[in-house]
């Protein structure tokens, strides 16, 4: 294995979002913030939303978090590849010995790194308008991060099946987007009618928010060891695909 | 397969859709060769290139480098080459001389300072050194990525195309430093539209016209079958007599 070579790709890769940080850290956790600030005056009032011991404002911050997670790691891997791809500079890595597993490997650790960068900003800034108490810190930490591993290679298949931006955008804004917003974010699915619990079973994104509510809250509408397992099942197929892409050269060697 | 070629092509064939852009092109080049692929606009001449250096997949056939299949043992194979693509391109995040250090990087090559300055000096890209790739010229790009293509120290060099929009000046020195990369054992392939470039620098030249390749000798061997006429010269008959027969 190439294992510095691995490194410095990754290096890249980090160093590359942290270079324009205030649209790749600071931009999500205003967007969190925004979220915060409209829920926080009518906290105490909404109920119904499944959970009745907590605060509303309380209820959304682990969704607002994972929510930031899963766009940016996404993101981050999706437009490193494609601005590559577009400027030209993706033959740099193409023709170095490094292997489909290495650059696979080096972008979805990148992507990790954003993911918890921006999760930790959240948190902190949650911190402002509510005590949170994590009540599972390490199951936190590992739904974080396995997360954006799972979003990191999702990025990179569709930052290398995508030929210009606005098919990115377009992934973005009518696969990642709907899901994020039909997973649970801002209700829990106990409350939903049984047809659109179903159907939530079937978006991935549920089972991330769902244990992240558990690991942070201590409570969740499904067993988070189940939620777990799912999430692994969706990191090993995500990079089982990313991986294949890269071997057969798809759309990156003609 | 045998190594004392530098680089052994046998029976590429690549398709688009149902185009054929490569016909059947086998080709060897022996180590030390200073050897010049020649051909008109759209022959195949970097298509040919991207598939030895593994940026092209071909339909059929097989290459090594220094014996290292470009595919089996890709990493051997890509530590022994260094490519100079034929378009320009950018890297909007990363000062020039990082990017040299991160390429070193891919390569494994953990300090390579002196090398890289070295670099930057001959291709006169010191001022540059903190820039960013898309505040150049294209001229000085163009030497950002024969820069880029040497940080390895590769045995087999290929430029495709590098005297495309470059001064006189750095012409003149790039020459002087491809020869003396030369002189040092390594294997240079060029491609180049300026047949008196080839015709001063080359020891060995193949034309390619509609990928196939048309003929494959010795420069001395070229110019004597041809009662010495120009290289250029030759190079036009060749290819009319190509298109005649089409
Ligand atoms: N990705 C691609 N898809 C389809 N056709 C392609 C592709 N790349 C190259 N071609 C075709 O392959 C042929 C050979 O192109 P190539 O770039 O190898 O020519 P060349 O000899 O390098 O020409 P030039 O001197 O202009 O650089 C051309 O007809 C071109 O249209
Ligand atoms: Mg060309």
């Amino acid at each position: 294995m190439n294992f510095y070579g691995t490194l410095m790709l990754f290096y890249k890769e980090v160093m590359r979002f942290l270079s324009v940080f205030m649209q790749t850290i600071l931009a999500p956790v205003i967007n969190a913030v925004l979220f915060l600030i409209v829920f926080y005056p009518f906290g105490e009032q909404m109920t119904g939303f499944g959970f009745s011991n907590v605060d509303y404002g309380l209820f959304l911050i682990p969704g607002l978090l994972m929510m930031s997670v899963l766009q940016n790691a996404f993101a981050n891997s999706s437009s490193s590849m494609i601005q590559a791809k577009n400027y030209g500079n993706v033959i740099f890595m193409l023709v170095a010995p490094l292997s489909s597993f290495e650059i696979m490997l080096a972008f979805v650790a990148g992507a990790i790194v954003r993911g918890i960068l921006v999760a930790l900003a959240v948190y902190l800034v949650g911190g402002l308008f509510y005590e949170i108490n994590i009540v599972h810190p390490l199951a936190t930490f590992a739904l974080v991060f396995l997360s954006s591993l799972v979003m990191g290679a999702m990025g990179l298949i569709a930052g290398i099946w995508a030929d210009r931006y606005d098919h990115l955008a377009g992934f973005q804004n009518f696969v990642i987007l709907p899901l994020t917003f039909l997973s649970g974010v801002f209700y829990s699915t106990q409350n939903l009618p049984e047809i659109w619990y179903q159907i939530s079973l079937w978006n991935p994104f549920f089972y991330m928010i769902d244990a992240l509510r558990f690991s942070i809250l201590g409570q969740s509408d499904i067993d988070i060891f189940i939620s777990i397992w799912a999430i692994i099942c969706f990191a090993i197929s995500t990079c089982l695909c990313a991986w294949w892409m890269l071997h057969t050269g798809y759309r990156l060697r003609h | 397969m045998s190594s004392e070629f530098a680089v052994d092509i046998q029976k590429i064939t690549k398709k688009y859709g149902k185009e054929e852009v490569l016909k059947d092109v086998t080709l060897q080049i022996s180590k030390g060769q200073f050897f010049g692929l020649l051909g008109p606009n759209g022959a195949g001449k970097s298509t040919l290139i991207n598939t030895i250096a593994g940026l092209v997949r071909p339909t059929s056939g097989s290459i090594s480098i220094m014996g290292q299949d470009v595919i089996k043992n890709y990493r051997e194979a890509r530590r022994a080459l260094g490519l100079v693509p034929q378009e320009l391109l950018d890297e909007p995040f990363f000062d020039i001389e990082n990017l040299l250090k991160l390429q070193s990087g891919y390569f494994s090559i953990k300090n390579n300072d002196e090398w890289i300055n070295e670099l930057l000096e001959v291709m006169e890209l010191k001022k540059q050194a903190k820039k960013k790739m898309s505040m150049l010229s294209g001229g000085m790009k163009r030497r950002v990525l024969i820069a880029m293509a040497l940080v390895h120290k590769p045995s087999v060099i290929i430029l495709d195309e590098p005297t495309a929009g470059v001064d006189i000046n750095l012409r003149r020195n790039l020459w002087k430093f491809i020869k003396q990369l030369h002189k040092l054992g390594h294997t240079i392939i060029l491609t180049t539209h300026y047949l008196e470039e080839a015709e001063t620098l080359c020891d060995y030249i193949a034309i390619i016209d509609c990928g196939k390749i048309i003929t494959q000798q010795s420069k001395t061997e070229l110019l004597k079958n041809h009662n010495n006429k120009q290289l250029e010269h030759i190079f036009m008959e060749l290819i009319d007599r190509e298109t005649d027969e089409e």
